[in-house]
This record gives structure tokens, sequence and C-alpha cells, in this order.
């Protein structure tokens, strides 16, 4: 069991299981058929991350560096919050790009009750220890534990 | 962050709840990325990314609805990414079934919901509004709210614009209020290099190809490119502005890159030279392997890799006129040096309406129109991302084409030697 502690950009708290891209997440290319065919799972879609294709992301304790690709990707996070479509919550181990900022803002402003806690500045250490399926558990103050 | 009395008063709901809380996504947007104050948007012109009117974008369209009932009216125009649909573009029954009666079912009324917020005009839907035929080009120094990926590293790295890689819906709200959060692009400090990118090939390399390399190494870091001159030259000529384009989405959609500076002929390199590079910037070096294995290790995803193409789309982003006069007369000399008088396999260029009109105006449309090509607005990337086409083997020399779809790569002398030649190998 390691403790890690990050910057809250979303506040909350959650127990999920990880899913972990080592790469940077393309938000449009991992959302978009999920959300365009009524993927109940939000099965990711990005042919070019072999860490994430074809795994759900729903209800997953999602690690990544960032996320890279169009300007969409925060829209996409929008919707994927709004449809109830959104991982459990999304780590990030370098400090969080300006698309998922903005998909993270955007839902806790402008949409109730949706909740995906979101935190960032995890550290490298953090996403070479993490891997698939392992326990992960967000505290409102950035801490995350992982077993 | 510093806000002025101004500011402060519209976030406590001086003018509305909407506009409160429109001013609340940008304060929380400029918290999380240190910025020290909101800045005015000074271009002319807004850019916008949603263009389509995908059914499972319903919760955008909402959003809209809620700034448009609120009386959260954009105070630029803007203009927007491409049309996902247009009627010449080859599709069988049940795509055009699909496209109209489920995927953009929305199409109609989110283009109403975009006129009430400040559309430009009907034909203002590109990737490239910096074209001289669209009008949305900004000045030097100017700060933008634009989303768009490719038009984002384009006006900063291109026409010395200032503009974060901002996401859709955060472009319309920087526009609304008229300010947006001071950081990262938007500073001097933010547009330093902290990579140089040393080109040491042995001929031109392809811009997509490239770009792809340095987008999929630096991820959202600025490069500072060296070793182009030789290819390039120290102008912006029409030529080199269509390289820095394909070369630029390239780098946004393969990474995240948002600014790129050329040696001794992007507008900043040129005035700061190498004072652009950050101390400890790290060094990339791109030679002809790099670039054979960056390119092989694309993925092929088609059921069939054997297959022959059933469609190829070249512009994505949307060609400029002088690519389509290129073009034009290198399909012509293709097909005549192979003996064809039609290109093999259906094929469609894609640009700007306003660069349409501009091409039609020319002797070279018939001469496009002659060799079977179709010269469409439509945004490919739309048209691919559906489980019908996405089974389509269809080829593109557009990286960013390649990256969001099943859409094969291949170089543009490669895409140019398929379509020109019998059968279509």
């Amino acid at each position: 069991m390691r403790e890690f502690k990050g910057r809250v950009i979303a506040p909350g708290t959650v127990t999920a299981p990880a899913l972990v891209s080592h790469g940077g997440l393309n938000t449009l290319a991992s959302f978009q058929k999920a959300l365009q065919f009524g993927d109940k799972k939000a099965t990711c879609g990005d042919q070019n991350n072999p860490d994430l294709y074809n795994k759900p992301m729903l209800g997953k304790a999602l690690c990544l560096p960032q996320t890279i690709g169009s300007t969409t990707g925060g829209m996409v996070l929008y919707c994927a919050c709004a449809m109830g479509r959104q991982p459990a919550c999304m780590l990030y181990s370098k400090s969080i790009d300006s698309l998922a900022a903005a998909g993270s803002i955007l839902a806790s402003v402008w949409l109730d009750g949706a909740k995906m806690p979101v935190i960032d500045c995890l550290g490298d250490e953090f996403l070479d220890y993490v891997k698939d399926g392992m326990t992960i558990t967000v505290g409102a103050d950035g801490t995350v534990i992982v077993e | 962050m510093y806000l002025t009395d101004e500011q402060q008063a519209i976030l406590d709901g001086s003018k509305g709840e909407t506009m409160a809380k429109v001013m609340k996504t940008l304060v929380m947007y400029g918290d999380t990325f240190h910025a020290d104050k909101l800045v005015p948007v000074s271009s002319q012109y807004n850019h916008l990314v949603t263009s389509f009117g995908l059914k499972m974008m319903g919760p955008v369209f909402d959003l809209m609805q809620q700034l448009i009932d609120g009386g959260a009216i954009s105070q630029q125009k803007f203009s927007v990414d491409p049309r996902p649909l247009d009627k010449n573009v080859p599709a069988n029954f049940l795509q055009n079934f699909v496209f109209n009666n489920f995927m953009y079912s929305r199409q109609e009324s989110y283009e109403k919901q975009l006129q009430q917020l400040g559309l430009m005009d009907e034909d203002a839907f590109t990737c490239t509004c910096y074209m001289d035929e669209v009008g949305n080009t900004p000045k030097m120094g100017d700060i933008l709210s634009w989303a768009e990926s490719s038009a984002v590293v384009y006006a900063n790295s291109v026409l010395g614009a200032r503009c974060n890689r901002n996401s859709g819906i955060m472009d319309i709200m920087g526009s609304i209020a008229g300010f947006v959060p001071h950081f990262g692009l938007l500073t001097d400090e933010g547009r330093k290099a902290t990579w140089i990118v040393q080109v040491a090939t042995t001929k031109k390399p392809e811009a997509q190809l490239l770009g792809s390399a340095i987008g999929m190494k630096v991820m959202e870091e600025v490069p500072f490119i060296t070793g182009m001159e030789k290819w390039l030259g120290t102008e912006l000529n029409d030529e080199n502005r269509a390289y820095l384009k394909d070369f630029g989405a390239a780098t946004a959609s393969n990474g995240a890159v948002g600014l790129f500076h050329m040696e001794n002929l992007t507008p900043e390199a040129k005035v700061q030279g190498a004072g652009l590079v950050a101390e400890g910037a790290r060094v990339y070096v791109i030679d002809d392997t790099e670039l054979e294995r960056v390119k092989k290790n694309y993925p092929v995803v088609w059921k069939n890799p054997a297959a022959k193409p059933k469609l190829c789309f070249v512009g994505c982003p949307h060609l400029s006129m002088e690519q389509l006069i290129r073009w034009t007369e290198d399909v012509e000399a293709g097909l005549k040096k192979n003996g064809l008088k039609q290109v093999s396999i259906p094929t469609v260029f894609t640009t700007a309406p306003a660069v349409k009109k501009a091409f039609d105006k020319t002797e070279y449309a018939k001469r496009l129109a002659d060799t079977g090509v179709v010269l469409s607005y439509i945004c490919p990337l739309m048209y691919m991302n559906n489980p019908l086409c996405g089974k389509m083997p269809v080829i593109t020399c557009s990286n960013k084409l390649r990256t969001y779809s099943t859409a094969r790569y291949y170089t543009e002398q490669e895409i140019l030697g398929i379509i020109t030649t019998e059968g279509g190998k």
C-alpha cells in the first residue's frame, strides 16, 4: 500500500479499481464511440492507446499522465459526466492540461450533482506504482491511497 | 486571481445568474493554472470547435440554450469548425439514413443556436478560419478565446496571436465574458521553448509526419525547430503557410502542442531567435530513420489490411487555395502519366466554403472535377466517426484523421500514386 498526495481540481471522495494509461489519454478518441452509440460501460475506443483500448472506463479510477488531442476533449468529458458515463475519478500524475481541466470545471459549474473527483500533480512515481485492478481510495484533501 | 471591480460584480451576480456562472467557470479555469488576472479578448472574431449536431452532444446543446435563455450572448461574432454532412460526398443509402436520422439529427437546431449566439455567416464553417478567403485572421499579439487544436496552434505559431488550448464550450465562455485567464501561452514565459528539435533529414520531411513525430515526443510542451531553413526558406509564403498548417495540426492531434517556433520562419522566432529557448531545454533529433520509425508504428486497424481502398480524403485540416491548385496539377499529371482519365478510387478534397467559392471561379475547378475528385466543405473526421464508415478501408494523408478514425495514413506522394494508378494500388 502506498499513499500519494496531489492537488484537488474537483473535490470528492471515492473508492474504485484502477485503470491505468501510461500514455496521454486522447479524450475524443477514447470516449466518442462510447457516448455516441450508447455503450453504458464507456469502453475506450482509442486504437492508439494499447493500455486502455477496448477496456471499460465507467466506474474506474482512471490513472493517467495528462489528456491529449482535439480541443473537443473538455466538452466530451462534460458530456460523459452529464450522461453518467464518466470514470469514478481521474487521477493525473502531471499537472492537469487545459482540456481536461475545462471538462472538470464545466461539469462542476453547470451540472447539478455530477461528481467525478479529479486530482492532479500526483507525480511520476504514482503512475509507475499503480497497476490495473488495484484499489484506489481518494480523500477529500487530495490524498490517494493505492493498495 | 485578481479581479477588477467589474469582473467581481459579474461573479457576484450583477448581470444575472447565467453570467455569474460564465464568470465562475473562467475564474476556476484561471485558478487551476495560477492565472494572475483576466485579460480582455482582443481579436475581432472568435472560433469555436463545436460545429456538429451530434445526438450524443445533447448536454452541450442544453448548455448553449441556457446561455441563450440567460442572455449570455457572445460579444464577438465567430466562425466554427466544418459541417459534418455534405450530400456530394459519397455515401450509401444506409450511411445517409444513419447520418441524417440518427447521428446528426440535431444539426439544424444546433445551427440555429449558433446563429443566435453570434455565428459570422452561413459559410463560416471550417477548421481553417484564418484563411484570407474566410476572414477570421487574428493579428500578431491578439488575445484569443479560440478552440480547435489545429487553428489554435496555427494562430499562436504562424500568426503570433496568443491563445491557450481551450476546450469546446470554454471557447465561447471567454467570448461571452470578453475576458480570458492570463496563463500559459498568453504569457511570455509560457511561450518559451522547452524542447529543441533538430531536423536532420536528407529530404524535405512530410509535414504531417514531422508534426506527428514532434507531437508524440514533446506532448504539450513548446518545441523550437531547427534545420528546416534549407527546405522552407525564411519567408511565410502561401506554400509555407500550408506546410505549417498541416505540420501544426499533426503536432496538436498526435500530441498536445499549442505553439511551436520554427527558426528564422515563424514570427516570434524571427524576432527573438534562440532567445525563445528556455534554460535546460531538451533535444530531439529527427532524421530519416526516426521518421520511418514513427510511420511504421502507426497501427493499421482495417479488418483486411490488404483491402483495396474505397475512399480517399485529402484536406484535414481544410486545404488552402494554393494546395487545391497544386493537388489539381499533381492529380492531372499523375493520371496522364498512368494513362487514366479519372482517379481510380473515390476521392474527396475538403476545403473551407469560402475557399471553395473562390476556387470555383478559377479554371482549376473544372480541371479538378474532370479528374473525378469531389470538392467538399465537409469535416472528414465527423464523416468517419461511425461504425458504418469506420469499417470502410479509407486512406488519407492527414495524421489528424488517422489519429481519430480508422483511416490509414499514407504520405501525399503515396496517396497521389494510389489514386492515379489503375486499380488504386
